[in-house]
């Protein structure tokens, strides 16, 4: 009961395709729950589930139950509060043909947030937690499409965190940017946990290790191995999880 | 003698540049191979053939509006748009024609827009792709490629005797609307899908709904191409002879010319008259006619149709100057 997500015995089949074979996965609160496993194991696909933004891939079936704060997402009346919960970065970054200031204030605003000097204050936050905001301080009103990759990125992570969710879901975030940013952006990660739950999908095998808590290990949709970061790394059960921790494949 | 060769040293990389441009002197770098040969050649000839096909279509078109401006001229004047035509149309102007056509042009498109504009954000952003979809598609598609006497047809069955509006001006706008309508459509759709897909995820993901990714990002960034659409319907709606010819165009009518009755002088009821199908009058129906009036109409229906169409030109063009990606 104590767990932020739970996936029961989850499928997911685009077509007559299978993302995902029958996951049974607890992820507990405010950790960073890291999600490893080569290009194309469902990892994204896992993510999709959560916050139900499978739902707009018409050729996607999904069977079995997640459950997100003690709730059936599929039960959701409301899915635009399930998605608010959720904060989702995915790998390409996509800054919304807006300015900066109101690419971030796009969810508040959407979720009723009006005041001004309110979102404001929010908008500077979200940005600060981005390491953002001293580069882009000065010029809130440019279009976010004109930013850098990795800014936009950012921005992206932001606009994640504009909504204060309780779960953040990152997927392979740290792709365009560049490498001291992501130390920086890592360490307010392991500040977040504090707040919130993160799941944390990445390629970078050594950034699950630094990062999280826990980790699971996906291949060609199935759930291999989850367990202590540590133990994943150093004692694997699994023979396929040993060999794709000391990069043997993959 | 042994020590490591370190290709970033300006000297070294001196040396290396030596050693490459040596044995290759000028000439032998410039000259064409064959292929390369080849290659200016094709060049040459694509860039004719396409000159000449564009040429192929302007100098035609810049011979007819001459033509027409020439012959028209005499007739041209400021008492030519604003007066009736009189003596059973054989002089005058064209006051009432050009007053009859801009009504129905823009019933129609208070009818037509925004019914076409928001059947193709239903079919681009809510329409499930399934075969009830395709098929709407398709009809849409094949609509507007129907020739205007089908839908004159239509009008006449549909407007004019079953939803009993009689020949009027209101059932040759509905009959211009349905003939515009297909097109408004596929430009809304085509307008809508270059809006790259990303941005209405990332929308969803922040817990937008449908409508309010629409509102906020889809439309305010396919309204260029949307206008556009919209706009080249304006143009031939105006052009149209065929569908109002049945439906509410009437041969002959006065009306006051001055005063603001002059503005609006039909009411949905009534018919009106239209400058392509006064320009269809003159030339056919009426003797006696001065060439001059009749080429008069046709200069101001094609100067009317070249301004609105270079009016969604300039649209375009500034709402592209603004395009945020
Ligand atoms: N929209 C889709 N339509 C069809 N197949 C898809 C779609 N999205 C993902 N897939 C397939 O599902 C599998 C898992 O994809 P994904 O979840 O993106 O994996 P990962 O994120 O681990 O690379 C892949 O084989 C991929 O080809
Ligand atoms: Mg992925």
């Amino acid at each position: 009961m104590d767990h932020a997500i739970q996936f029961d015995d989850v499928s997911v089949h685009y077509g007559g395709k299978t993302a995902l074979r029958q996951i049974t996965l607890a992820i507990p609160k405010k950790q960073i729950f890291g999600i490893i496993g080569p290009a194309n194991s469902g990892k994204t696909t896992l993510l999709k589930c959560i916050n139900r933004t499978l739902d707009f891939t018409p050729a996607a079936r999904v069977s079995g139950k997640v459950v997100v704060a003690g709730r059936d997402v599929a039960g959701f009346r409301n899915v635009y509060e399930l998605r608010r919960r959720v904060g989702m970065v995915f790998p390409l970054p996509v800054g919304l043909p807006l300015t900066i200031y109101e690419n971030v204030a796009y969810a508040p605003r959407r979720a009723g947030i009006h005041d001004r000097a309110e979102l404001e204050v929010l908008v500077e936050h979200c940005l600060h937690q981005a390491m953002l905001w001293d580069e882009v301080s000065d010029r809130l009103d440019m279009l976010g499409t004109r930013l850098s990759g990795g800014q936009q990125q950012r921005l992206t992570l932001a606009r994640a965190l504009s909504h204060r969710p309780e779960i953040l879901c990152l997927d392979e975030f740290s792709i365009a940017i560049d490498p001291v940013t992501t130390m920086k952006i890592e360490d307010v990660l392991l500040e977040l946990k504090e707040q919130m739950t993160i799941v944390l999908v990445t390629n970078l095998v050594q950034q699950a290790r630094r990062l999280a808590d826990r980790t699971a290990f996906l291949s060609a949709g199935t759930l291999i191995e989850e367990g202590e970061t540590e133990k994943i790394f150093t004692q694997p059960v699994n023979r396929l999880t040993e060999r794709y921790v000391n990069g043997e494949f993959g | 003698m042994n020590e490591p060769f370190d290709a970033k040293s300006s000297e070294n990389q001196y040396k290396l540049l030596g050693e490459l441009t040596v044995p290759l002197d000028d000439s032998e770098l410039f000259t064409a191979t064959s292929v390369e040969h080849w290659k200016q050649v094709t060049e040459k000839i694509a860039w004719f053939v396409c000159l000449l096909a564009t040429l192929v279509l302007i100098v035609p078109m810049m011979a007819i509006l001459t033509y027409l401006l020439v012959q028209a001229w005499p007739a041209l004047s400021f008492s030519f748009l604003v007066e009736n035509p009189h003596n059973y149309m054989t002089a005058g102007g064209i006051w009432a024609p050009l007053v009859g056509t801009f009504w129905l042009v823009w019933i129609s498109l208070l009818i037509a827009a925004p019914v076409g504009v928001l059947a193709g954000v239903y079919l681009n952003e809510y329409a499930r792709d399934n075969w009830c979809t395709r098929i709407i598609n398709l009809a849409v598609v094949n609509l507007a490629g129907v020739p205007s006497i089908i839908h004159a047809l239509f009008g006449v069955g549909a407007f004019v005797m079953f939803a009993g509006m009689g020949r009027s001006l209101l059932a040759a706008s509905c009959t211009l609307a349905v003939m515009t309508l297909p097109v408004i459509i596929t430009s809304t759709r085509e307008a809508l899908a270059a809006v790259p897909r990303a941005f209405r995820e990332a929308c969803w993901n922040l817990g937008a709904s449908r409508w309010q990714t629409i509102r906020t990002i889809v439309l305010p960034n396919s309204i260029s191409g949307i206008l556009t659409g919209v706009i080249l319907q304006v143009s031939r709606a105006a052009g149209e002879t065929a569908p109002i010819l049945f439906t509410g165009a009437v041969f002959f009518s006065t009306l006051p010319e001055y005063g603001i009755q002059a503005f609006f002088p039909y009411g949905l009821g009534d018919r009106c008259m239209a400058l392509s199908m006064h320009l269809f009058t003159l030339s056919t129906q009426v003797r006696g006619v001065t060439p001059a009036l009749q080429y008069g109409t046709a200069v101001v229906l094609i100067g009317l149709v070249l301004a609105v169409n270079s009016l969604s030109i300039g649209l375009r063009v500034y709402l592209r100057s603004r395009k945020k990606w």
